[in-house]
């Protein structure tokens, strides 16, 4: 019998979470296998090449491109300092001279006798990355970065903004249901990843930014508040670039919704732990999900996988809702009928029957449904 | 292949990027026939990671809805023997997301703005165009290409013969930016010269090094002339290696198919094409997916494509409404809804793409959604459908030079004949009359216009296999593919609401005489089946055309479907009243015309 494949989001209690760290150039790597490192440890340099200005030093000495080289203080990979001449003219029996200062300092790169642009590079800015997970290096990517490994929570959200923080666990609710007031965060947040239950409005966010905590993960948030911190309408959902300082992982969506059980559960049982975040979601070819990585004591071996989702729906099948009526609600499998069913939009669809928490039942469409890990 | 040759099965897939379709064609009593269809999420995302599961679990569904044996394991039975194994397999694919490239040309309204008709018609999303004259300095420009990592760039500039200096500045420009790929360090990112072909060896030493420089033929070699087929060709090539190499499992899909695997756009609009040269007609067909909406026009048998990348029901949705505004998608809601919960409703659209509606309401929510997609992404087809002609337009220098961005279009609703639509939200909708009224709402057809649907969204499939078995293909499109919804009668015109608009007699299939005084702001729908005609005669009251000239009577045999002939006086061009009671009745008013809803 065909498998009617519901995917989901990963949640998993303990796991073995591998993450590939590289430069965005090639670079140098600056830590060995089997080295154990933490969350902060540079584990790869490099230097972004510098700005770059032009000038059209032809057209502001009045020559024809062609010319340059004969009134070119400089050439190729020399450096350069403010101010100093880039290029001279002899004038007039070593009158009215002409001179053309650099603007900056740095390198000339290239100088074009087509266009009469001398292209100058200011120096480089160098830049580095960590291990983002406290765990062990695992693989060497030769001149561009590393694999690090670590045992773990791993609990992938729905959506989310800002880019990687790290910080101790606090959860701020009794439940996985209560809103995440403004109120109850305080000052003492300041570094840690939040973790609320239902809902953040605007000001509960305002006030994590600014205690500076690391992060909020929360079940739901208002796309007019993602408008807002944003400053515009987010199209397309790509994210993790936004210069913010507190990351934002939505656990179950936009609106008011309950954080599920198993997620709350999970993130309770972790709190005081250091937690690596990353708020960058792409829902497009190669999707990427934000993420919570809550790295524990204990080696890869002894890591027994959970079952996973791979099986499909089956009668039992433990599910959520994902779309209205029932956003959130969780139930059980109890029938897959393959006859295609009307539903109250009257699109005819493959339904599944569910029997909620409170023993009510559905007919819901296989679409609307995400399994989740019994 | 089966005994004499012949092809007696066929299995086709189309990858799309919320979900993956399975059809299966037979040969039955002589007739290749549509037998049944199956459909899966496609799986990218984790845990799978494989867009092959999608493709199994589409092509099992089949299986399981038809009794036909198609796979032993994971593997396609080749060859047909009675009920088990196929003997073909082919697929298409439309990369979700869309590739993000940057443009740049030398004159803004002159180079730039054909190498953003030759990204626009390959798929793509314009993240930037850059131009000589664009009002930024050189560092601004350079500053601007390292912060938006496009994933390839497109560079053109200066006729053939002309002065090299400015496109040479661009790509001086280009290489001090040292432009880098969102895949990371060891991937040079794609670089497209299609410029003044004299500057191709300044260009090459100044990119080649730093990027993978791809040289194709000038896309403007002369002012009144645009050459945009070799550039796109290039960028239709780098996007599907590129993004769908993304697609985990697309290299194992390749092993599988009996023939290269189509882009999804490419095959719908090769079938498009094929209509409109047997027909001889004027025609318009949209694709609208989860992350693009494709518009396809054969217009004076000039084929055109636009691919709007950032439009569409799912990945894109968001962006719908962020382009449209909320105010344009609410107005096709006939409740009211608050905006908050619609913003929440859409962007949990976006980020779980593969959910279906449920609830009336929610149906209804999207339809209007659909309805701004379509607009927009006409919009967008029909200011570059001038230049994106396979054919050469020639022009006079005066008429170039004083040329604003938008030009001449081609189409012209007026000669429309035939409109085709596609995908999820206009195939699956559960009234055909509800996707007639997204396609009249969506492309304001004017005068005489034939409506349809693809029934179960398998165009693409058909293209596919046009391109290898094209016996199979055209008789399956015509007999399982096309639902005709009917004819639409739309005179162009405005006038006060209730004011006398048209007079419309009919002699109907089963004898009814139709004479009906249809005044301004109405929709009418008169039974009229598939494969019946009916003698019409269109009388346009003053200051209205309805297809024979201002005030002029039509007379023509229309042929029905299975929504009917459709007259639209709401008038052309269109506007809803911004009273909302008003605005809400007029809309109820019309979908009771359709019966388009239950309890409507």
């Amino acid at each position: 019998m065909a498998h009617a494949y519901t995917p989901g989001l990963r949640v998993s209690e303990r796991t073995v979470v591998r993450k590939e760290r590289r430069l965005p150039i090639k670079g140098e790597v600056v830590v060995a296998i089997g080295d154990t490192v933490t969350s902060e440890t540079v584990v790869a340099r490099t230097h972004l090449p510098g700005n770059v200005q032009l000038i059209n030093v032809a057209s502001k000495l009045g020559l024809p491109p062609e010319d340059l080289p004969t009134v070119m203080q400089k050439k190729d990979g020399d450096p350069i300092e403010k101010g100093e001449a880039l290029a001279e003219t002899q004038g007039f029996f070593g009158l009215f001279k002409s001179r053309v200062p650099s603007p900056c300092e740095g390198t000339v790169e290239s100088i074009s006798t087509v266009t009469g642009q001398v292209i100058l590079r200011e120096p480089p800015t160098p830049i580095e990355i960590d291990a983002y997970v406290e765990g062990k290096v695992v693989e060497i990517f030769p001149e561009e970065g590393v694999a690090v490994e670590t045992v773990g929570t791993f609990i992938q959200g729905i959506f989310g903004v800002g880019g990687e923080k790290t910080g101790e666990i606090a959860v701020v609710v009794n439940g996985p249901g209560d809103p995440l007031d403004a109120s109850l965060i305080t000052e003492a947040h300041k570094g840690k990843i939040v973790i609320g239950g239902s809902h953040v409005k605007w000001d509960g966010l305002q006030k994590a930014m600014d205690v500076r905590a690391s992060g909020i993960v929360v079940g739901g948030f208002d796309d007019p508040d993602l408008k807002r911190l944003l400053g515009k309408d987010l199209g397309v959902a790509i994210t993790g670039h936004e210069d913010l300082a507190t990351a934002l992982i939505l656990t179950e969506g936009f609106g008011e919704i309950a954080m599920a059980h198993g997620t709350f559960d999970l993130l309770k049982s972790r709190e005081g732990r250091k937690a690596s975040v990353n708020g960058a979601t792409q829902i497009r070819a190669g999707v990427i999900r934000p993420e919570i990585v809550v790295p524990l004591e204990g080696d890869a071996e002894d890591v027994v996988e959970g079952a996973s989702a791979t099986t499909g729906l089956e009668i039992g099948s433990l599910i959520r809702v994902i779309r209205e009526p029932y956003f959130g609600a969780l139930g059980r499998v109890v029938d897959l009928p393959n006859e295609l069913q009307k539903m109250e939009s009257e699109s005819m669809v493959r339904v599944l029957k569910v029997e909620f928490e409170d023993k009510e039942q559905a007919l819901l469409p296989r679409a609307n449904v995400e399994m989740i890990e019994g | 292949m089966s005994e004499n040759g012949k092809i007696k099965a066929i299995v086709a897939t189309d990858c799309g990027s919320t979900t993956t379709k399975a059809i299966l064609i037979r040969l039955v009593d002589g007739e290749y026939r549509l037998i049944v269809r199956g459909e899966a999420p496609t799986t990218v995302e984790a845990p799978f990671e494989d867009v092959t599961r999608g493709v199994l679990n589409a092509i099992r569904e089949v299986e399981e809805l038809s009794g036909h044996e198609i796979l032993d394991g994971e593997d396609i039975i080749h060859p047909n023997e009675g009920t088990r194994g196929v003997d073909l397999y082919l697929s298409t694919s439309s990369a979700g997301g869309g590739l993000q490239m940057m443009v740049a040309g030398v004159v803004k309204s002159m180079t730039a703005e054909s190498a953003e008709r030759a990204a626009l018609g390959a798929g793509s999303i314009v993240m930037d165009v850059l131009a000589s004259n664009d009002g930024r300095l050189p560092h601004e420009q350079i500053e601007r290409i390292r912060h938006l990592r496009p994933d390839m760039i497109l560079l053109s500039g200066g006729i053939d013969g002309g002065t090299i200096t400015h496109v040479v500045e661009l790509a001086q420009i280009i290489s001090a930016a040292d432009p880098k790929a969102r895949l990371g360090a060891g991937y040079n990112l794609p670089v497209i010269y299609a410029g003044n072909k004299d500057a191709t060896d300044e260009v090459s030493k100044l990119l080649e090094d730093k990027t993978s420089l791809y040289k194709v033929a000038n896309l403007r070699p002369v002012l009144e002339r645009e050459n945009l087929g070799p550039a796109r060709d290039k960028i239709h090539d780098l996007f599907m290696e590129h993004v769908m190499a993304q697609a985990p499992g697309y290299g194992k899909l390749m092993g599988w198919t009996d023939a290269p695997i189509m882009p999804t756009p490419g095959a719908v609009g090769s079938i498009i094409e094929t209509i409109a040269n047997r027909q001889d007609i004027q025609v318009v067909g949209v694709d609208i997916g989860g992350a693009t909406t494709d518009v396809f026009s054969v217009f004076r048998q000039t084929f055109n494509r636009t691919v709007s990348a950032n439009l569409g029901m799912s990945y894109s949705v968001s962006n719908v409404l962020a382009e449209a505004g909320i105010e344009n998608v609410m107005r096709w809601v006939p409740f009211k809804l608050p905006e908050l919960g619609v913003r929440n409703r859409i962007k949990n659209k976006m980020i779980r793409p593969t959910t279906v509606p449920q609830a009336l309401d929610d149906l209804k929510l999207e339809q209007a959604i659909a309805r701004e997609a379509l607009r927009l992404a006409f919009e967008q087809h029909k200011s570059f459908a001038v230049s994106l002609k396979g054919v050469q337009q020639e022009r006079t220098i005066s008429e170039a030079f004083s040329q604003s961005s938008s030009g001449e279009t081609l189409v012209n609703m007026m000669e429309l004949d035939l409109l085709v639509g596609s995908g999820g939200v206009l195939s699956h909708a559960p009234r055909r009359q509800q996707s007639a009224m997204m396609l009249i709402d969506g492309f304001l057809p004017e005068g005489v216009t034939r409506l349809a649907v693809d029934s179960i969204f398998m165009m693409p499939q058909l293209g596919v296999l046009a391109e290898v078995h094209e016996e199979s293909a055209t008789e399956v499109f015509e007999k399982d593919c096309l639902i005709h919804l009917g004819t639409l009668v739309a005179p162009v015109g405005t006038a006060p609401e209730g004011k006398p608009c048209v007079k419309f007699e009919a002699a109907l299939a089963d004898g009814t005489k139709v004479d009906d005084d249809i005044p301004f702001g109405e929709m009418r729908v008169y039974p009229l089946g598939v494969g019946e005609t009916a003698n019409v005669k269109v009388t346009p009251a003053r200051g209205f055309d309805a297809g024979a000239g201002p005030g002029k009577p039509l007379e023509r045999r229309l042929g029905g479907g299975v929504v009917g002939l459709i007259v639209d006086t709401r008038g052309r061009p269109f506007t809803l009243p911004t009273d909302e009671s008003e605005r809400v009745s007029r809309l109820d008013k019309w979908a009771a015309a359709f019966d388009a809803y239950p309890n409507a």
